[in-house]
């Protein structure tokens, strides 16, 4: 759709049309106390010029760290064809039109990105996509409040190896829902959730469990034994997933057994960047949401369905329309009534490229790289694995001494070293989070041993006093 | 000129209130109300044992284009919902005081009665509204 400003003669006709003098006027309803006068503390602009400069001296500044960071967003190789193709002028005003039917092949790259999302879940029916995974969780929480109709404690379990961030956004966005959301705690020696630590729930008035595979940790959730917990229970299990490990883990529809004709995740959701989607500082992402057809009219964002027109030919629409915001007012089923458009594009196409097989390869190699990783960092004096449960493409490792430091002397070197736990997990004393996924050679993983062996080489006391 | 039968009571929201043996009532929504809303494509009702409060919404019809609330017309208790209508929610426009009804009411005893208007009154209101 081509991008047409309005002149200013434009504008004064409008203004007219409707008796308004000035723009300003149309924002009168807003008290004038409550209008900021100035943004006194936003700087003059730049020209495009002076601007792309500023831009480029920032972003030399990055250099070209050898990032072993995970914790969410993960750095995957991006084939060239993806972005080539998601920049098109079609695909890159990718946000669809007020009538969103005019844009059939907007309509048709979503659908087919739905008909991916069901496939690589094991699930029914997807939405377009929401904002990003943490998002998606406090969406997924609110329609399993919904859709759990056996339950009225609106209690909602969310293990603590699940991303503590997420939690963070899922309490913003449904903490003030009257949803009371309760941690499980993890069995230290494996990193994972045991279906021990819920029997103390058995029997009890709950609405949902959340069960993140593999867990923040990067440890695999025994999620067969936990899913049919809750389905014993009568709790909707929320499942969320790394896409890409989906090439090699079980589809969580298939989590379980089947029980009254029913298996696996009631609801899925996770972050979708990992997807072909850049890190480029922190956003945008998506995030993605399936989840049984019994539930549609429960879930949020919006949803392209494939039709016949008037005349008999194939098309595709917005359809089930009357959950959302535009319709249902205060009563829909969120606020969220769109979808990230751009990023769900590049998705479609990255999945489009690497098929079922060469999303296996990625998750394969990415398995392989951690285990490489891990084996070389933990031959370094004072350095161990933390859990022994069986891993992804992360890893919890414990050092003898503070993370902190250490982490901003690789940086020095050039290495994002992981992510520090210590804040969020004190118990776990100085744990490290690393993650190595294909991008990372043979000779990055060796250049990341050497530099934390000379720095380990250090004694702690000595290092403390410098 | 839409059906209003005789024998029920209705509601100023479009419902109709048909007493049953015992202290039930079955509700459905009019004929009017069908009509204005189109085919009806999703029924939602709840579930048996659920506690209704006069005026408040209890149920959902959505067509293709809209999604309406239904509000119970007494206190009370649902004691059947129409399941034939997750299937087949075409039966409310087909057949909207018969095989189109939507729940069953245990009304709660001892209450004040059920504010509701007969058949004149609301064609009365049908008219009113028409101007």
């Amino acid at each position: 759709m081509p991008f047409i400003p309005h002149t200013p003669d434009d504008v004064a006709e409008m203004l007219a049309v409707i008796g308004a003098q000035r723009i300003e006027d149309l924002f009168d309803e807003i008290p004038s106390a409550l209008k900021s006068k100035a943004l006194s503390r936003v700087p003059a602009a730049l020209s495009e010029m002076e601007v792309g400069r500023l831009m480029s001296e920032r972003a030399a500044r990055d250099g070209r760290p050898l990032n072993f960071m995970g914790a969410g967003a993960y750095e995957h190789h991006i084939p060239a064809p993806v972005w080539a193709i998601a920049t098109r002028g079609e695909f890159y005003s990718a946000y669809t039109p007020y009538q969103a039917e005019a844009s059939q092949g907007t309509l048709q790259v979503i659908y087919e990105y739905q008909s991916m999302m069901c496939a690589l879940t094991g699930m029914e029916v997807s939405n377009a996509s929401l904002y990003d995974g943490a998002s998606a969780l406090a969406e997924a929480c609110l329609t399993a409040v919904r859709a759990n109709r056996a339950s009225n404690s609106r209690r909602v379990l969310v293990p603590r190896t699940v991303n503590p961030t997420y939690l963070q956004v899922v309490q913003t966005i449904a903490g003030n829902q009257n949803i009371r959301f309760e941690s499980v705690d993890y069995d230290r020696q494996s990193g994972r959730t045991l279906v021990d630590a819920l029997r103390r729930y058995d029997g009890e008035d709950l609405t949902a469990l959340v069960v993140q595979q593999p867990n923040f940790f990067g440890v695999l959730e025994e999620v067969d034994e936990l899913v049919d917990w809750a389905r014993a229970n009568n709790v909707l299990l929320i499942g969320v997933v790394n896409p890409i490990a989906l090439g090699v883990l079980k589809a969580p529809g298939q989590w379980g057994s089947r029980v009254d004709g029913k298996q696996g995740a009631d609801i899925v959701c996770g972050e979708g960047q990992p997807l072909g989607v850049p890190l480029s500082s922190g956003g945008p992402y998506f995030g993605f949401m399936t989840t049984r057809m019994q539930y549609v009219r429960q879930m949020p964002g919006r949803i392209v369905g494939r039709t016949l027109d008037a005349v008999g030919n194939p098309g595709f629409t917005l359809t089930l329309q009357a959950r959302e915001q535009h319709i249902r007012r205060a009563k829909a089923n969120s606020n969220i009534c769109t979808n990230q458009g751009l990023t769900v594009t590049a998705a479609t196409i990255y999945m489009t490229l690497l098929g079922a097989d060469g999303l296996a390869r990625v998750a394969e190699a990415s398995a392989a790289r951690t285990q490489e990783l891990v084996t070389a960092l933990t031959k370094i004096p004072g350095v161990r694995a933390t859990f022994s449960g069986q891993r992804f493409h992360e890893a919890v490792l414990t050092l003898d001494r503070p993370v902190a430091p250490l982490l901003a002397a690789l940086a020095e070197r050039g290495i994002f070293g992981g992510v520090d736990l210590g804040q969020r997990f004190p118990e776990l004393g100085n744990a490290l989070l690393v993650c190595a996924t294909e991008t990372k050679t043979d000779a990055d993983i060796a250049q990341y041993a050497r530099a934390l062996a000379e720095l380990q080489s250090v004694p702690r006391a000595a290092r403390g006093a410098a | 000129m839409s059906d209003i039968p005789s024998e029920l009571q209705y509601t100023k929201s479009h419902e109709w209130v048909r007493s049953l043996p015992g202290n039930r009532v079955e509700v459905g929504i009019t004929d009017h109300a069908q009509a204005a809303l189109g085919d009806l494509v999703f029924v939602e009702v709840p579930e048996a044992g659920r506690r209704l409060t006069a005026g408040a919404a209890c149920a959902v019809v959505e067509s293709v284009k809209a999604a309406s609330d239904i509000y119970s017309p007494v206190n009370g208790t649902v004691v059947e919902s129409n399941a034939a209508l997750a299937s087949s929610p075409e039966l409310v426009n087909q057949a909207p005081y018969a095989g189109g009804w939507l729940i069953r009411i245990e009304i709660d005893s001892g209450g004040a009665a059920p504010q509701l208007l007969d058949a004149a009154e609301y064609a009365r209101l049908l008219a009113d509204e028409a101007q």
